[in-house]
């Protein structure tokens, strides 16, 4: 049950992009088309996944297990780089049809914050494994699901007359401020 | 105008790199709701910035270019654990408000871009000018952030008390909708002093 709250709770009421802003490079940049922002969403859950599962045994067993806790923000940064170019090379080799579609998104991700933030909010809060991995996977559906809903708006404001100095990042903002507060009115399904 | 109050300039109003370029937003939205939080996370990335381009202008040429992201991803990294030591010995309080935070400055896009386009082709001056005006342009968006969300939401500044006790606090301000709608309309305002030019 603990292990449900921890995933609804990411997914929803503490959604990374809308209630923490990780991820707004991608959130603002990619959210135009349906279809690019679903395979990022795609993508950088694929990859929060495995940060998650990988930087809680270097965290656990290397830098608490020799007392080098400041390397933390070095090591994480390196684990992700290399895990993104790795995905890339296993993908391009083996399937070559992923490839394709998540291709020009990839690259894009080691830069994504939402994939250090989480990272760092796991030590942070002191998961164990499963609950690491299982937030991980939460936080990457939930971004997805906050790319998608934006995509979807951001297609419907394209047909009307915003005014000039609110066009694009304006009208956007304004947009993902009041996602935001919907996204309030989900507060109180879990318990704190 | 001499070149090197140029290049200032430009990084804090005309390339702002919050309204202009709309970087660095995960910074900029988190933790605005407290002015002090919004001087400490200027003052940082101010730091790992001017340090970081200085380094990378200087050794810039010595570094392969296929490596060089995963280079400047260490020196930002290396930089910024010194902040976040500096931070928790000498302000516990201000260390833990920030929270994650302040780790997240490496993957803040305002700094390895600023690397990536203009240190690593520029002499060491230019590169710690042009990386003072930029920083300098994102500490003045996160202040003028803080400065609406803190008055609005606590009725404060500085935590001191400013619109009196019979000020209704606007909680959503300090919440996660209200950097959203303060930077959308900060953008609007700063769009309507100078329209992008339509290229």
């Amino acid at each position: 049950m603990e292990l449900f709250f921890i995933f609804v709770a990411i997914v929803l009421t503490q959604n990374f992009v809308l209630h923490y802003f990780l991820g707004i490079c991608p959130f603002l940049g990619v959210s135009d088309e349906m279809e690019a922002a679903f395979g990022m969403g795609i993508a950088t859950t694929f990859v929060m996944t495995l940060t998650a599962i990988i930087t809680w045994n270097i965290n656990n067993f290397i830098l608490e297990g020799f007392g080098v806790e400041f390397l933390e923000y070095v090591s994480f940064i390196l684990v992700i780089a290399s895990l993104v170019q790795l995905v890339e090379m296993f993908l391009k080799k083996y399937v070559p049809e992923l490839y394709q579609t998540l291709g020009i998104y990839l690259p894009l991700i080691t830069t994504n914050c939402a994939v250090m933030g989480l990272a760092l909010f796991m030590v942070l809060r002191d998961y164990n494994f499963v609950q690491s991995a299982i937030f991980g996977f939460g936080a990457g559906v939930g971004f997805t699901l906050a790319l998608i809903i934006m995509a979807g708006i951001r297609s419907e404001l394209m047909e009307d007359a915003i005014p000039e100095p609110f066009r694009g990042t304006g009208i956007t903002l304004l947009t993902a401020g009041l996602l935001a507060l919907a996204f309030m009115g989900f507060s109180g399904l879990v318990p704190v | 105008m001499n070149n090197t109050t140029e290049i200032f300039v430009n990084g804090l109003w005309r390339d702002n790199p919050v309204f202009r370029q709309i970087l660095g937003l995960c910074i900029t939205l988190a933790i605005t709701n407290r002015v002090v939080n919004g001087v400490t996370m200027g003052v940082a990335v101010f730091f790992v910035l001017v340090a970081s381009s200085f380094i990378v202008s200087v050794i810039g040429e010595y570094v392969p270019r296929r490596v060089r992201i995963p280079v400047y991803m260490l020196i930002i990294a290396t930089f910024v654990t010194l902040v976040y030591m500096f931070l928790r010995a000498y302000f516990t309080g201000l260390s833990q408000a920030l929270g994650a935070y302040v780790g997240l400055i490496i993957t803040n896009c305002i700094i390895l871009g600023r690397l990536e386009s203009f240190s690593s082709e520029n002499g060491p001056w230019e590169s710690v000018v042009d990386a003072a005006g930029i920083s300098a342009g994102f500490a003045a968006a996160l202040i003028a952030m803080s400065v609406v969300r803190e008055l609005l939401g606590f009725g404060t500044l500085f935590g001191i008390n400013v619109l009196g006790s019979g000020w209704t606090p606007w909680v959503s301000m300090i919440l996660a909708p209200g950097g959203f709608l303060v930077l959308g309309l900060l953008v609007w305002i700063e769009r309507s002093i100078s329209p992008v030019e339509e290229g």
